[in-house]
C-alpha cells in the first residue's frame, strides 16, 4: 500500500474528455419570429423586434416580435372566439386527441427542441435532452388522458372550464413550463394566451409550429412574445378568466394586487429558498450527490433549488469535504457539449445579480469556496460556489439567488433544524436525508413546504402535484390537483 | 486502526443507480477513447479458471497476455494472468521476461468453504510457485451470519502470509452472494481494514458478477479510507465486463470517483477473458476507421 501525504484527489489532469458537442447543423431557425395568434404567425402591431442571444457565446440567434396592448387584445379575442365557437363545444375525447398529438410531435422533434433550448437558454444539453423535453412531452401525454375523465377526477362536482387562460412563464425551463401551463388548460377545455420569458422565446415558438402542425383549431393556443408590459397587459385584460404565473415573488405580488376585485382566478408559482437537510445517519455519499443535484441542476435556476444546506454537526466536516471534492469533478462550460454538467447563466442581468450576491456573501462574513474549474472567457458563467459558516441572518441565506450558490449551515437537533428550515418567507420545497423512515414522516409533516423530497432531490413527474406555501405561491400544477385551477365547480 | 463494522455507512441504492446512470451519459471520443481503450487493455487480469484448464491452455493465454494483437505491435500487455495455484508455475515460466504478473486464486476458490489450515496451505503453495498476487475469497456464510470478526481474521491471516512473500492480496466478496449494497460496503470496510491491497467483486463462477453500482460502492469505500488515512487500495471488478463500451464506463466512474492516481493497473484491474478482444477490435477501428472481421483477432 502506498502512503500519500496530500489527501487531495486530482481529476481531469491526465485524462481529459475530448469535446463532444451536439450537432447544430440540423437546426433550422428563422432570422425573425412573429407572434402566434389565431393559428397564424403575424407581425406585431408595434413593428418592434428584440434580439435573443445565446448566453454561452453572447451571439445573436434571432429577432423576436415585441407585442403591445393591441396584440394582447387580438390574442385574447382569438382565444375567446375559439373557446365560444369550437373548443368548449368539442367532445372531451376529441380534445384529448389533439393534446396527445402535440405530445407525439414533441417526441418526434425532441432532438431539435433540446438543442434550441440549450442554445437559447444556456442549460446543458444533457439536461434539456434527458429532462426538459421528455418531461414536457410527458405532461401533454398525462393531461391528454384526463381530458374526458374530469367527471371522475371530481365526482359529483360538475367540473366546467373557465374560458380564456392567460399564462406567463419564466426562463428557467422554457418549454417545460409552457407544457405545464398549456396541457392542463387544454385538457380542462380552456383556451390559452401564453407569454414566454423574453430571453427564452424560441422553444415556445417552436411549440407554436408544433401546435400548427397538430391541427389544433385556430386560436385555441396563442403565443405572444415580449417583455414585462406584455404580461401586465394580459393580467389587466378584461376578457381573461384565469391568470397562471410562474416567476419571481415580486411580480407575483403585483399580479395578485392587480387581479384583486376582479373575477379572474389566479395561481402563482413563485420563488423559493429550500432547505436541504442532512442528518448524521444519512447515506452520506448519496446525500452529497443530492446536494449537488439540488443546487447545481440547471445552474441553480430552479425555484425549488436546495439552496440552503443544513448539515448535522457530527457529520458536517465529512459532508463539506466530500462536497468540495465533488465540486472538482463538475464540468462547467459549453452547454452543447454532452459532457457539460453546468452550462451558462441565462442572461447578463442574472449573471450580474449572482455576482452581486457573491460579494454580499463575502462582505457579510461567510467563507466562499469555489471549484477550481476554468470557465469560458466569453458568455455568462459562474463557478459552482459554496458559502461556509453562514448564519440564518445572512442575506445569502434568506434571499433567492437563482444561481449555482449554496449557503451552508450546521445544526444540532431536529427541533433546531425544523425551526430554521421554516424560518423564511418562502415554502416551496425541502429535502430530507436520513436512513430512518419514521424521521422522514415526522419531518414531512412539520416542514412548511409544498414538496418535500426524501433521500433524493429535484424529481419531477407529471402525475405529482407541485406548488408552494407562503410567499412561494398557491395552486398546484401537475397531477390531478393541477386540473382544479382551470375548472369551476 | 480500530473500526466498528456495525457502523459502516448506509447506502441508498436509488442514489447509487442514479450516479451510475450519470457516468454512463459521458461521451468519450477520439484521443480520449484511444487512451482509455489502451489503458483498459493494460488493466486486464486475463483469466482462465476452469476445471478443464491445462498447461497448454495456460501457455496460450500467457502469450496472448504479452502480445494482445500482433497487427498492432505498440499495444500494451495485460496487467496479469489469473489462474489456479496448480497453474502458477506454468504461467510464471511462460511469462518470464515480461511485465505481466501472475495472480493465483486461493483459499478454496470459489466457495471458500474449507478450513483455515487448508486455505493457508493453498495460498502458500501458490506463493511458493512464484505467484505475484493472491485472489482470495471471503467466507460468505460467516459474513451473512454476522460473524464479521471471523471474516476480518481470515483476511488478516492470509495478508500476513502474502506480506511475507511481498505479494499483493486481492479480496473477493462474491457480491452476488452477499447481495445488498449495504453488505458490499460492510465487506469493503472489513477487507480494507484487514489489510487488503485490492478489493474484488466476484469469482465469475455465479450468475451475478460485477455491476457498476456494486463497483461504485466499493470505490466509495476506497475513497473514504484514502481520505482518512492517505493509503491507496486497488479495485478489481470481475466477471460480466465483456465489451469495450462497458469498460470505458467503468473507467469514467473510476476517474470521476478516485481521480487520476487510480488510472493505472497498479490500482485498477478488470477480471475478464473476452474483454481483451473487444478492446482490440475497437482499437483497430480507431486506427483504421473500419471494423475488422473478428477472424483477424486471435482467440486464446
Amino acid at each position: 500500500m502506498a502512503k500519500k501525504e496530500a489527501k487531495k484527489l486530482e481529476y481531469f489532469t491526465d485524462w481529459k474528455y475530448a469535446p463532444a458537442p451536439e450537432a447544430t447543423d440540423h437546426i433550422r431557425l428563422q432570422k425573425q419570429y412573429e407572434l402566434f395568434i389565431n393559428g397564424k404567425f403575424v407581425k406585431p402591431n408595434s413593428g418592434k423586434y428584440f434580439d435573443t442571444i445565446n448566453p454561452a457565446n453572447e451571439e445573436k440567434i434571432s429577432s423576436i416580435a415585441e407585442a403591445n396592448d393591441k396584440d394582447v387584445d387580438l390574442a385574447v379575442k382569438s382565444a375567446r372566439t375559439a373557446y365560444d365557437k369550437t373548443w368548449s363545444k368539442m367532445p372531451a375525447k376529441e380534445r384529448a386527441k389533439y393534446i396527445f398529438r402535440i405530445a407525439r410531435l414533441i417526441q418526434e422533434r425532441a432532438r431539435e427542441l433540446s438543442v434550441i433550448e440549450t442554445m437559447d437558454g444556456g442549460k446543458s444539453i444533457r439536461e434539456s435532452r434527458d429532462i426538459d423535453v421528455p418531461l414536457a412531452a410527458n405532461h401533454f401525454f398525462y393531461y391528454a388522458g384526463w381530458a374526458d375523465k374530469l367527471e371522475y377526477a371530481f365526482p359529483n362536482r360538475k367540473p366546467q372550464s373557465l374560458g380564456v387562460a392567460g399564462q406567463v412563464i419564466p426562463w428557467n425551463f422554457p418549454l417545460l413550463m409552457a407544457a405545464w401551463k398549456i396541457a392542463p388548460a387544454l385538457a380542462t377545455g380552456n383556451t390559452v394566451v401564453l407569454k414566454p420569458a423574453e430571453t427564452t422565446s424560441l422553444t415556445a415558438l417552436k411549440l407554436a409550429e408544433i401546435i400548427q402542425e397538430s391541427g389544433l383549431p385556430d386560436g385555441v393556443v396563442n403565443i405572444i412574445t415580449g417583455h414585462g408590459p406584455v404580461g401586465a397587459s394580459m393580467v389587466n385584460h378584461k376578457d381573461i378568466n384565469k391568470i397562471a404565473f410562474t416567476g419571481s415573488t415580486n411580480v407575483g405580488k403585483w399580479i395578485q394586487k392587480a387581479v384583486a376585485g376582479t373575477d379572474k382566478k389566479l395561481t402563482l408559482e413563485l420563488g423559493g429558498k429550500a432547505a436541504n437537510i442532512i442528518f448524521e445517519d444519512a447515506p452520506i455519499n448519496q446525500a452529497v450527490e443530492g446536494i449537488v443535484n439540488g443546487i447545481f441542476f440547471n445552474q441553480g435556476h430552479v425555484c425549488c433549488a436546495g439552496s440552503r444546506l443544513f448539515v448535522q454537526e457530527s457529520v458536517a466536516e465529512e459532508v463539506i469535504r466530500k462536497l468540495k471534492d465533488r465540486l472538482e469533478t463538475l464540468i462547467v462550460g459549453d452547454p452543447l457539449d454532452k459532457n457539460t454538467d453546468i452550462g451558462a447563466i441565462n442572461s447578463k442581468m442574472q449573471l450580474n445579480k449572482i455576482n452581486e450576491y457573491l460579494k454580499i456573501g463575502v462582505n457579510d462574513g461567510a467563507d466562499m469556496y469555489q471549484s477550481s474549474c476554468s470557465i469560458p472567457k466569453k458568455g455568462f458563467f459562474v463557478r459552482p460556489t459554496l458559502f461556509l459558516n453562514t448564519s440564518q441572518s445572512h442575506r445569502i441565506s434568506q434571499e433567492e439567488i437563482f444561481g449555482p450558490v449554496l449557503a451552508i449551515q450546521t445544526f444540532r437537533t431536529i427541533e433546531e433544524v425544523i425551526e430554521k428550515a421554516n424560518n423564511i418567507p418562502y415554502g416551496l420545497s425541502a429535502g430530507v436525508w436520513t436512513d430512518k423512515g419514521s424521521r422522514i414522516f415526522n419531518m414531512t409533516s412539520k416542514l412548511r413546504a409544498g414538496v418535500v423530497w426524501a433521500n433524493t432531490y429535484n424529481k419531477f413527474d407529471p402525475t405529482s402535484p407541485f406548488g408552494g406555501y407562503k410567499e412561494s405561491g398557491f395552486g398546484r400544477e401537475g397531477g390531478l390537483h393541477g386540473l382544479a385551477p382551470y375548472l369551476k365547480f | 486502526m480500530s473500526y466498528d463494522f456495525r457502523n459502516t455507512p448506509t447506502i441508498d441504492q436509488v442514489g447509487i443507480e442514479e450516479r451510475v446512470a450519470r457516468f454512463n451519459t459521458r461521451s468519450i471520443k477520439k484521443g480520449t477513447k484511444v487512451q482509455a481503450l489502451k489503458l483498459a487493455l493494460n488493466m486486464i487480469d486475463l483469466t482462465t479458471l476452469e476445471g478443464k484448464d491445462t498447461e497448454g491452455k495456460v501457455k496460450q493465454m500467457c502469450y496472448k497476455a504479452i502480445h494482445p494483437h500482433l497487427a498492432l505491435p505498440d499495444l500494451p500487455s495485460t496487467a496479469a494472468v489469473c489462474v489456479y495455484p496448480t497453474m502458477v508455475k506454468t504461467a510464471k515460466d511462460a511469462l518470464k521476461g515480461s511485465s505481466v504478473k501472475v495472480a493465483a486464486v486461493s483459499t478454496a476458490f470459489p466457495s471458500g468453504n474449507s478450513t483455515m489450515q487448508i486455505k493457508l496451505l493453498d495460498t502458500k503453495f501458490a506463493l511458493d510457485n512464484g505467484a505475484d498476487e493472491i485472489d482470495m475469497v471471503i467466507s460468505r456464510g460467516e459474513f451473512l451470519k454476522g460473524n464479521y470478526n471471523f471474516v476480518f481474521d481470515e483476511i488478516a491471516a492470509i495478508k500476513e502470509l502474502t506480506h511475507k512473500y511481498n505479494a499483493r492480496l486481492k479480496v473477493i466478496f462474491e457480491t452476488g452472494e452477499i447481495s445488498t449494497l449495504d453488505n458490499v460496503r460492510k465487506a469493503s470496510d472489513i477487507a480494507i481494514y484487514a489489510g487488503a491491497d485490492f478489493i474484488k467483486t466476484s469469482t465469475g463462477k455465479i450468475g451475478v458478477a460485477a455491476t457498476m453500482p456494486v463497483t461504485l460502492v466499493m470505490l466509495d469505500a476506497i475513497k473514504d479510507y484514502y481520505f482518512k488515512t492517505g493509503i491507496m487500495v486497488g479495485m478489481k471488478p470481475a466477471g460480466g465486463i465483456s465489451t469495450a463500451k462497458g469498460a470505458l464506463q467503468y473507467l469514467v466512474m473510476l476517474h470521476e470517483t478516485l481521480g487520476n492516481a487510480w488510472l493505472d493497473n497498479k490500482w485498477f484491474r478488470f477480471g475478464a477473458s473476452s474483454l481483451a478482444n473487444d478492446l482490440i477490435l475497437q482499437l483497430e477501428k480507431e486506427a483504421r476507421g473500419v471494423y475488422f472481421s473478428k477472424d483477424y483477432i486471435s482467440v486464446d
